[in-house]
């Protein structure tokens, strides 16, 4: 480990000015790029960690075994699609994501750990923080990052579907809106699957509880939600079926959709919320995502250095 | 190097009774010191606000009272211009196990606004100045304590900052990799023309690589001085020296003698070598001299003569004596 020491030169020098080294520290003159660079960086450098870019091969596997999981079905979707000739697709682009929650909410509680903890756990926190970004900056990066992380794994099935869907030649305005409404709805769901996710993982430096915890938010209230919805409706209560839905991510998500964006509803009986209990959804999942994104900036104010 | 400044060219950290108070404790208390470019370490017990004064310097904690200026720029409104000019290295781990030192200082030197390809160049030549080689390709994970501080200190180091915070750089190495984390930071100054700021528990460390130390306890200044007053001031001459017939207890016999010429030695009973060794406060060259003909016309052998260094608790005891002189002049 010994550390290359300087040579001093052969013939007597004046002074230290005069000294020659055999390796010489250079200086660096070049451009410096401030916050919004180094914001863009933190970003990028996340999105791809999100993917496994950048990491072990061993951190490569789960997100794209997920992503592999995510397209399979829309692939054979299409597939059949075409060779059956069907008249539409046989799943709407709106309830995609809806069909295949347990694999979003499973790549959710695996890498929104590794985007936040690992910074805890090592320490590295205060690394950042003593450069020119501030605590709001790492917070957007990150958030930012894990939902277009999301957003990628929500929005390329769709892309498959709409491509396929044009190539059997259904009919083109019919899909691009529907291609629209869908990429609407899984935008709004990979920003608030990610703050809840990162909101969750903020709070402990424990990758394994991280993972553990975002897991059980996501899947026990959504099968608490859809337990209840469904003795609800098997009640008569119908009416208390969208007000329940308020109660889990994944609902949130297909309630407003179906208020909104043309979907078909999951709920039991297919009893979605009207505009008047959707507009109670949007200011919800808008809400949450606002205060996911405060929470985050509350945590991060207060780990500092 | 373009940027070698002289010493009284600027002052690199300027305070003014900066003040932190927390509910119950006051991690500093009107603190006002002014640090000039060079080595400046900066001492104190654990606790005594060292950290808290960084953290006030980054920019990322505000002062309770008081102001201060890093570089000419206020912490108070300029925080990110510091922190771009400004390096930092903490005094905990820091380091995630599974990336390379490679790729981690390359991601550093961008969160510190190099642009993709100077953040390469300049890690490589960073990490080579610190002393990393091939390992830098390996998980840091699998590094030894010295390696990690080599990283820690690369990392701080890589975007070129005009000045480094570096918070007990030597924190849990072995005296090996002691000496060669100090001559390292010495070396920050001297060959890479960049001004350092170092914290330690520890006076002796500090004192052979900085130009200039100041010791703070409790959140107060206790004393802001260049290494080279320290020693004059503070230099004890330990001395020995054999018996012969003539003379058969030679320290008694040198004791008395530079008595005779006013010269007083310590007290020194209770300490190791008691008895055989002399302690006495040389104030300059001529009392070396004195030392060396008194020796010399008893016909005695001189076996040692050297400077004891001070520890921290001794300067605490100055400053002691100081503040007492001071009450007393002042009625």
């Amino acid at each position: 480990m010994a550390v290359e020491q300087p040579t001093p030169a052969p013939v007597p020098v004046q002074g230290d000015q005069t000294r020659i080294h055999n390796i010489g520290y250079r200086s660096y003159d070049g451009p410096r790029l401030g916050r919004a660079y180094a914001t863009r960086s933190l970003y990028s450098q996340s999105l791809r960690g999100a993917y496994g870019l950048g990491r072990s091969a061993k951190s490569k596997v789960l997100p794209m075994l997920l992503f592999v999981v995510m397209c399979v079905p829309a692939a054979i979707m299409i597939a059949v699609t075409v060779a059956t000739k069907l008249k539409d697709l046989p799943v709407d682009y709106t309830r995609y994501a809806i069909f295949l929650q347990a694999v979003i909410s499973l790549y959710i509680a695996s890498q929104a750990p590794q985007a936040v903890s690992r910074d805890l756990r090592f320490k590295t926190v205060p690394l950042y923080f003593s450069r020119p970004i501030e605590t709001a900056d790492y917070v957007r990066a990150k958030y930012a990052a894990l939902a277009s992380a999301l957003f990628v794994l929500t929005a390329t099935p769709l892309l498959v579907l709409y491509v396929g869907a044009l190539l059997a030649k259904l009919d083109f305005a019919d899909q691009t809106t529907a291609f629209a409404q869908g990429l609407v709805s899984v935008t709004l769901l990979s920003l608030l699957f990610a703050g809840i996710g990162l909101v969750i993982a903020s709070m402990t430096p424990r990758r394994g509880f991280g993972i553990a915890a975002v897991i059980a938010v996501m899947t026990i209230s959504y099968g608490a939600v859809s337990t209840l919805q469904a003795i609800a409706y098997t009640q008569d209560a119908t009416g208390s079926v969208p007000w329940i839905g308020l109660f889990s991510p994944v609902t949130l998500i297909d309630g407003l959709q179906t208020a909104f964006l043309g979907a078909s509803s999951s709920f039991p009986g297919g009893v979605g919320p009207g505009h008047g209990e959707g507009a109670v959804y949007v200011l919800v999942v808008l809400g949450l995502i606002a205060a996911c994104y405060g929470l985050l900036m509350r945590r991060y104010r207060k780990v500092g250095l | 190097m373009a940027r070698v400044t002289t010493v009284d060219d600027v002052t690199v950290i300027a305070t003014e009774s900066l003040s932190k108070r927390f509910p119950r404790v006051t991690a500093l208390d009107r603190l006002s010191v002014a640090v000039g470019p060079g080595v400046t370490g900066l001492v104190g017990a654990n606790g005594a606000g060292k950290s808290t004064l960084i953290k006030i310097l980054l920019g990322l904690s505000p002062a309770s009272e008081g102001r201060a200026e890093v570089l000419g720029l206020d912490v108070a409104t300029k925080g990110p211009a510091i922190r771009e000019r400004v390096g930092y290295m903490p005094e905990h781990d820091c380091l995630p196990p599974d990336v390379s030192a490679t790729e981690f200082v390359v991601h550093m030197a961008r969160m510190s606004g190099l642009p993709p390809t100077a953040a390469r160049e300049r890690t490589a030549d960073t990490l080579r100045h610190v002393g990393l080689y091939e390992e830098r390709y390996r998980p840091i994970g699998g590094y030894s304590t010295g390696m990690k501080q080599r990283v820690k200190l690369a990392q701080a180091l890589v975007h070129d900052p005009q000045l480094v915070f570096l918070d007990e750089p030597t924190n849990g190495l072995d005296p090996v990799g002691r000496d060669e984390m100090l001559g390292l930071i010495r070396r920050i100054h001297t060959d890479f023309g960049i001004s350092v700021l170092v914290t330690s528990h520890l006076l002796g460390e500090l004192e052979r690589t900085c130009d200039h130390v100041i010791v703070v306890d409790g959140g107060k200044l206790l004393r802001s001085s260049s290494t080279t007053d320290f020693t004059q001031i503070t230099t004890t001459l330990a001395i020995e020296v054999t018996d012969t017939d003539d003379h058969p207890d030679g320290t008694r016999a040198v004791r008395d003698a530079l008595h005779a010429r006013g010269v007083d030695t310590h007290d020194n009973s209770g300490l190791p070598g008691a008895g055989h060794i002399l302690l006495l406060t040389a104030p300059g060259e001529e009392t070396y001299d004195l030392v060396r003909d008194v020796v010399a016309e008893l016909g005695l052998g001189l076996v040692r003569m050297e400077q004891r260094r001070h520890h921290i608790a001794e300067v605490f005891r100055d400053s002691d004596e100081q503040r007492k002189e001071a009450v007393g002049h002042g009625g």
